[in-house]
């Protein structure tokens, strides 16, 4: 077990090593961050000693050092445009994405294993095609044309739910939330929904199969001529198997979830992390963008290492040290 | 008893609405917000539009780019170098100190030092205190321009932002990082700040002690939100959840339009679009036929049609109706037939190739106008290769150059027609700044003495003369392709009274807004 932590933590200091040089790199693809910084009458000079001052005429290794010298030492640059440290930017607005993100999380919970299951137990059922129709239709429509169907839909023809923003937040702890009023919640709706219609057909999808696999192995079917239940038989038995590879999946389709917001937040002006990175590159505003990439990275890294070890423990046969077997 | 009831109920209902036409809470939904709250840090639509909200200038401009006082009550020219403004005796700052004759001193000063403002004030020598509410500007030269650059003059309290603070001092101007200024503001506009999440919300009060007490807005309080989707933006506005919006996108405003208590109130913009002609990387655009047949080609009153909806004004010249370079006579040329009878004669009857850039996020429909334009000059046998890439990565090439033509858009700080051609046409000179934004490499001396001629002229007459003299050589040497300039519109809720407030520099005085 130590050796593979070790193991592991080597491995993701190199990625990240990696993510860090690439984030780096594209900056000087980005555009001109001087010309989202000053108005259109300033002269090439004026501009010139800005950039200086920026250091932004160095060459790349030096900037690069730099720019390493002070990562190590948790400093990942200054954004042009809030003025304040890039880090402290994320972290200001990761709440707002994780509260967006685990919203989904329920709604995917709560909609797809029941969905899942209903359709794996009543596999030539009306409501089963239905179901699997539209998961088909869902997969396939982009988010933002969702996320805008439903805005039209809820805000302006029907009125019954906010079109933007995070609404009313309560501060707890430091953690601005909107899951403790009511107008917070609202707003959350429609969001939560656009984001949570990329993975609902995936996961009713994955649920069903898993559940189907279930119903045709040996146990159940022993269970079923020993006259079990068949309530007992589908949610005991059968689901409690249905759910490991769920779980492994899940794990990691959050953290691509984290990445999904991008999208959703656009549209819905939500104040997160994915929201300010669209932003960050429209204003070139590139230590922001440089921080969000190592940080999503590093999001990515620690998920997939953590559901590594989780699987080991959920799964013993699994032998994570990759020795023997 | 019930009868009692009921009157009881209507005086409620009457005081009610009374007290809610007194003070109003309106959101207000822009596409970005401002970066600083230091007027003299980024000199761009969003802090100049905050600048009239925290602060006043000392006088600003109305509807049809005349001037109306604000911080100054009277002005007078003293002779052909100098300028007298008296001030108003009865403005206070936000934190209480009475503004003199010493904060204008010393916020010209400031200015003096800003990077993205100094510019506008490099034809000044100094503005210096004649008594405590009496100032006077002095150019180097004749300079026609005093009120039109007075209007960028916002007096700061010069006691609230001097001194230091951890070290630093309080008065600094800095682009990247933060500063007292760009955090802390004290000015004498109608709103003081309450609060501000940046790309979030910013929440202005009104200020209680404002000097302009005969001023008709009842806002009390505003929040205003940046909403950078057009399409959410709009659907804030259908579903009541915001007030106000800017920009509305031409695709939509029909839809704003047509709903039931919902206005949309449009201003003839002073942005001039226009596509320029390289000479430098062309051959064949040296030739004033080929570039006549070039401009002959493009029907920009179609492009204004199909994918400006209308939302546009056709462009036959460089200066907008109410600039003192506009020349009613030089109208659109859009003729195929002549088109072609000109590349024949320049001996371009075959056509040839050319390279276009354009960028795809910086003005309204900029990608599709260049798409239009592009098949426009295929008939006349010109192919275009065209790239259209977001702004961020538009400029460098702008800077370098980069194509045959290359569209710019521009709008001049000072609402005068001879900004447009010290930018966009004046020959390309390092030294003096001029033509720094002249992607044609299009050079005429005697079209450069013209402007720099009207910039010395304080006779609004005689300038008016030469500035459209500036637009006829232009006009005959087709120096580039005028397109059309872009038009602004608001989206509002019907009681709100906006016309009064908006203009075509896109500063609205949000101080005077009446909300019904």
């Amino acid at each position: 077990m130590f050796t593979f932590l070790v193991n592991r933590l080597f491995q993701a200091l190199i990625v990240m090593f990696v993510i860090s040089l690439v984030a780096f790199a594209i900056q000087d693809n980005l555009g001109d961050p001087l010309r989202e910084m000053v108005g259109q009458s300033v002269s090439e000079e004026e501009r010139q000693v800005l950039r200086d001052e920026l250091g932004l005429n160095d060459s790349y290794m030096e900037k690069y050092t730099r720019f390493i010298g002070n990562a190590v030492q948790g400093d990942l640059g200054t954004s042009y445009f809030f003025k304040r440290p890039a880090l402290e930017v994320i972290l200001d607005k990761l709440p707002a994405t994780l509260e967006l993100v685990f919203g989904a999380t329920l709604i995917i919970i709560f909609l797809a294993i029941p969905l899942g299951v209903y359709s794996a137990i009543h596999p030539k059922s009306t409501w089963t095609k239905i179901i699997m129709a539209l998961s088909s239709i869902g997969i396939s429509v982009p988010v933002f044309l969702t996320a805008i169907m439903l805005m039209f839909l809820f805000s302006i023809e029907l009125n019954w739910l906010p079109s933007y923003g995070r609404g009313d937040t309560i501060n707890i702890l430091g953690w601005e939330t909107g899951f403790l009023t009511k107008d917070g919640l609202l707003h959350l709706v429609l969001p939560c929904i656009s984001l949570a219609s990329i993975m609902m057909p995936l996961f009713i999808r994955l649920v069903r199969s898993e559940m189907l696999e279930a119903l045709s192995s040996e146990y159940i079917k022993f269970a079923k001529a020993k006259g079990l239940a068949s309530n007992k038989i589908y949610y005991q038995h059968a689901l409690k198997n249905t759910m490991l590879p769920v779980l492994t999946v899940g794990g990691v389709q959050i953290g691509t979830m984290v990445a999904y917001t991008i999208l959703t937040e656009t549209v819905f002006q939500w104040p997160g992390t994915g929201f300010i990175f669209l932003e960050a590159i429209n204003r070139v505003d590139t230590p922001l963008i440089t921080a969000y990439v190592i940080f999503v990275g590093l999001i990515f890294v620690t998920t997939n290492t953590i559901v590594d070890l989780l699987y080991g423990v959920i799964n013993p046969t699994v032998d994570i040290t990759g020795k023997g077997a | 008893m019930k009868f009692l009831k009921t009157k009881l109920a209507i005086a409620l209902l009457a005081t009610g609405l009374s007290f809610s036409a007194a003070a109003a809470d309106i959101t207000v939904a822009y596409d970005s917000d401002p970066v600083t709250l230091d007027p003299h840090e980024q000199l761009s639509g969003g802090v100049m539009q905050m600048s009239h909200m925290l602060f006043d200038p000392l006088v600003r401009f109305t509807k049809d780019f005349d001037f109306e006082a604000r911080i100054a009550d009277k002005w007078e020219r003293i002779d052909d170098n100098t300028f007298r403004f008296t001030l108003r005796k009865d403005v206070k700052f936000h934190s209480g100190n009475k503004l003199t004759a010493d904060d204008v001193v010393w916020t010209f000063n400031r200015l003096k030092t800003s990077g993205d403002f100094k510019a506008i004030f490099s034809p000044y020598e100094k503005l210096v205190k004649i008594d405590d509410y009496t100032v006077e500007i002095t150019s180097f030269e004749p300079y026609p321009l005093v009120l039109q650059t007075a209007t960028y003059i916002f007096p700061m309290d010069s006691k609230f932002y001097s001194g230091e603070k951890d070290g630093k001092d309080k008065s600094i101007i800095v682009k990247h990082g933060s500063s007292f200024a760009s955090t802390n503001v004290s000015g004498t506009g109608p709103f003081i700040v309450t609060s501000r999440e940046q790309g979030v919300k910013v929440v202005f009060e009104r200020f209680e002690d404002y000097w302009d007490t005969k001023s008709p807005g009842n806002v009390d309080k505003l929040t205003m939100v940046p909403i950078k989707e057009n399409a959410t933006r709009v659907a804030a506005l259908l579903s009541g959840d915001v007030d106000l919006i800017h920009p509305v996108a031409p695709n939509d405003q029909k839809r704003v339009i047509k709903t039931k208590n919902i206005d949309l109130t449009t201003v003839a913009g002073t942005r001039i679009i226009q596509l320029q002609m390289n000479q430098n990387s062309h051959e064949a655009l040296k030739d004033v036929r080929v570039r006549q047949a070039i401009v002959h080609a493009i029907n920009n009153e179609g492009i204004v049609k199909k994918i400006m909806k209308g939302f546009a004004t056709t462009a036959g010249q460089l200066s907008p109706a109410g600039y003192p370079g506009h020349d009613d006579s030089l109208v659109p040329r859009y003729n195929l037939k002549k088109a072609k009878q000109l590349m024949k004669e320049a001996g371009y009857e075959k056509g040839f190739t050319l390279t276009m850039m354009a960028p795809n996020n910086r003005y309204v429909n900029d990608a599709q106008i260049a798409q239009a334009s592009a098949s426009m000059l295929a008939k006349i046998g010109i192919k275009v290769d065209l790239k259209t890439m977001p702004k961020a990565q538009y400029w460098p090439e702008f800077d370098k150059c980069s194509a045959d033509m290359m569209m710019i858009g521009w709008h001049s700080d000072t609402e005068d027609s001879a900004n447009l051609s010290e930018f966009l046409t004046m020959t390309r000179d390092k030294e003096s700044g001029k033509g720094a934004y002249n992607c044609g490499h299009y050079s005429n001396p005697k079209m450069d003495a013209l402007v720099n001629q009207a910039n010395a002229e304080t006779d609004p007459a005689k300038r008016k003369v030469m500035l459209q003299e500036v637009e006829q050589i232009l006009y005959k040497d087709a120096a580039f392709v005028p397109l059309h300039w872009q038009n602004l519109a608001w989206g509002a809720k019907s009681n709100l009274d906006v016309a009064p407030i908006v203009n075509a520099l896109n500063f609205p005085y949000f101080g005077d807004l009446v909300v019904k």
